[in-house]
């Protein structure tokens, strides 16, 4: 049906090269997360997607067919973009309609079709509004709205919430992702919320430089980064990284250590490492847990953040690292105060540098 | 405070007024002079010019001058003639100019930039350097009538229609505008299936309502003001327009009265125009919420 193939992508604008080699392979109703950091080139890939955008090198294929040098509106695309661009001077009814009446589309098939996608996003009441009267979420309904009305078998979506406040934008993503369900639909979605990211995808793409760092389920991408980037991008607050000596390498089994973390042997998911250089240890706040004596990381307390259902502490440890936990539960303690903390190394990463 | 800055509120509402009084009276001066001279005889308009009776319909006011100055020349097929050519160059310049704007402004296209260097570099070209030529070449073009097949567009509207169709100027405020305008509506547009077409007549045009009328004021100022080039391409009374009538006046006898009342006479397109370009101009504004 309507699977997505990204070989060799390439763009650039004159002498800057913005997508540098994309290969993705995406299929039939999956939902794909691109994420990345602002500037990464996610809104450039979408774009060439859409038929926005040239193709400077390589092959996209939407459904089994190369689509390179196709229009927008014959690539059976639809595209939800950050200001919703709705037309201002058309009614939300004739807004939603636009696709069909463009195809010319019977009146009565119009109604139906668009009383239809007005029942899936309630906003029936809304019909005969102008977008002017609307509510930024509303509007975003309608832009969803236009969108599924011409059935497409792909939707894009740029940062389609990143301008609604925070309480609408976790309803409006619950409803994207119910959207997805029903409608069984190839989505692509562009993001730099990691909960977005997290929540809603099949699949993650991790851009960075117009490079893809990682693709895999968010699971995947949160418990096996590939690099450093991609452990640092994911998970909230971001993980730790403490700077550690090698002192012996066992297969994948390496030691590491420094000045403020006692020997511990980690579990290498990747290679590069020999015994007497230097690496990048990788711990989660959440794996820290706090010991009474002892531990493995002795640290002075330098901020605490109590959120109620877990406490952020930010310490300092002997050589001056800062290092970040995320403790379980609300708990009390003293800025000031030393705290030793453990953690399980099989739940820590390693990386090479 | 709430005392304070209410008192505040209002003067500033006086001053306001009182300077957009001035203003209006600055410029409403001389349309009031010119109607009110055109009621009076000659000899009264004159002696009257030197006082505020000149802005005052006093003395021997009729409308005999009215009179004269249609007995002195075809006043009627004069207004026509010019506001037949003002009025399809107008129309004709919107179309044609908007449409060559959006291929500037949102279609890519191999030598785009450099055709558009080469229409803004017209703008600086003089129509006094060029009327010469382009004479000539108007007495040489083909058209094809009711006669069959002619030589030469002299005497006739479309000489003095089609030169003023497209211009650099015109071209040049319409890609402005498009340019300003969100670029993620025309995408949305092309994704949703739209051909380049239906961009320009169902999005694009509706929201162009102040680059219209804009468009409009200034070629409709143009046109109805011509003046050498309706001379230089009309021997014949039939196809003149109003600015070349005028000459009517000023030979042998030079009636001031009748001058003041064929002017007004001419005016009153002008004014229709404007008011209803003022209207449609703030009902786009309102309906579609886009920034002029
Ligand atoms: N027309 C252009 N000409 C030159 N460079 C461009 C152009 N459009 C985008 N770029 C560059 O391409 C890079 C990727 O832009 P893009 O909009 O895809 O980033 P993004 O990942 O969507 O960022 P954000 O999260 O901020 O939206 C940026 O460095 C940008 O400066
Ligand atoms: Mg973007």
């Amino acid at each position: 049906m309507a699977g997505i193939t990204l070989k060799g992508l390439k763009k650039s604008y004159g002498t800057a090269h913005v997508i540098k080699g994309v290969d993705i392979e995406i299929e039939d109703g999956e939902f794909v997360v691109f994420v990345g950091p602002s500037g990464c080139g996610k809104s450039t890939l979408l774009r060439m997607i859409a038929g926005l955008e040239d193709i400077s090198a390589g092959e996209l294929s939407i459904g089994g067919k190369v689509v390179n040098d196709l229009p927008p509106k014959d690539r059976g695309v639809a595209m939800v973009f950050q200001s919703y661009a709705i037309f201002p001077h058309m009614s939300v009814r004739e807004n939603v309609a636009f696709g069909l009446t463009i195809a010319g589309t019977s009146k009565a098939e119009k109604a139906e079709k668009v009383a239809e996608a007005a029942r899936i996003l309630q906003m029936e009441h809304l019909l005969d509004r102008r977008p002017s009267q609307l509510s930024g979420g509303q509007r975003q309904r309608v832009a969803i709205g236009r969108a599924i009305v011409r059935n497409p078998q792909v939707f894009l979506f740029d940062e389609p919430l990143s301008n609604l406040d925070a309480a609408l934008r976790m309803d409006m993503r619950l409803e994207i992702g119910k959207l997805h369900q029903q409608l069984g639909a190839t989505m692509i979605y562009v993001t730099h919320d990691q909960v977005e990211a997290m929540t809603l995808a099949d699949k993650i793409v991790v851009l960075k430089d117009g490079m893809v760092q990682q693709i895999g389920s968010p699971m995947e991408l949160y418990h096996n980064p590939a690099n450093l980037f991609v452990a640092g991008f994911l998970g909230s607050p971001a993980m730790n990284f403490l700077d550690v000596d090698v002192t012996a390498v066992n297969g994948s089994k390496v030691l590491v250590s420094n000045a403020a973390l006692k020997p511990v042997e980690i579990t290498a998911k990747v290679g590069g490492f020999s015994a007497g250089g230097k690496a990048k240890l990788g711990i989660r706040p959440q794996y820290l847990t706090p010991v009474d004596s002892g531990g493995m990381l002795q640290g002075r307390i330098a901020l605490t953040e109590r959120l109620g259902s877990e406490t952020v502490v930010d310490l300092t440890l002997g050589d001056g690292t800062r290092l970040i936990a995320a403790l379980a539960r609300d708990a009390v303690f003293p800025i000031g105060a030393n705290l030793g903390l453990t953690f399980d190394p099989a739940q820590a990463h390693i990386f090479p540098v | 405070m709430a005392q304070i800055s209410q008192d505040n509120r209002g003067l500033r509402l006086v001053v306001r007024y009182t300077v957009l009084c001035l203003i209006a009276a600055i410029f409403s001066f001389p349309l009031i002079f010119m109607v009110i001279s055109s009621l009076k005889p000659s000899q009264q308009l004159l002696a009257d010019a030197h006082s505020f009776r000149a802005l005052l319909p006093v003395g021997d006011i009729s409308l005999n001058n009215y009179f004269d100055a249609f007995k002195r020349a075809p006043v009627a097929l004069f207004v026509f003639n010019s506001v037949l050519v003002t009025g399809v160059t107008v129309i004709a310049s919107l179309a044609v100019c908007s449409a060559a704007a959006f291929a500037f402004a949102f279609v890519k296209w191999k030598g785009r930039d450099l055709a558009l260097t080469v229409i803004l570099a017209t703008l600086i070209v003089p129509f006094e350097t060029i009327a010469i030529p382009l004479l000539l070449e108007a007495s040489k073009l083909p058209w094809i009538g009711l006669d069959g097949i002619t030589w030469g567009w002299l005497n006739s509207y479309r000489v003095q229609i089609v030169p003023f169709i497209a211009d650099g100027l015109t071209i040049y405020l319409f890609v402005q505008y498009f340019k300003d305008l969100p670029g993620e509506l025309i995408e949305a547009a092309r994704v949703e299936g739209a051909s380049w077409f239906a961009i320009y007549r169902r999005v694009v045009m509706p929201l162009s309502g102040p680059v219209l009328a804009t468009a409009a004021i200034l070629k409709f100022l143009v046109m109805y003001n011509q003046y050498l080039w309706p001379i230089m391409v009309t021997q014949e009374e039939q196809y003149r327009p109003v600015m070349v009538g005028l000459q009517y006046f000023f030979q042998l006898n030079r009636a001031w009265g009748e001058i003041m009342a064929y002017l007004s006479l001419i005016t009153v397109p002008v004014l229709a125009f404007y008011l209803y370009l003022q209207k449609a101009f703030i009902a786009s504004i309102a309906s579609t919420g886009v920034k002029g």
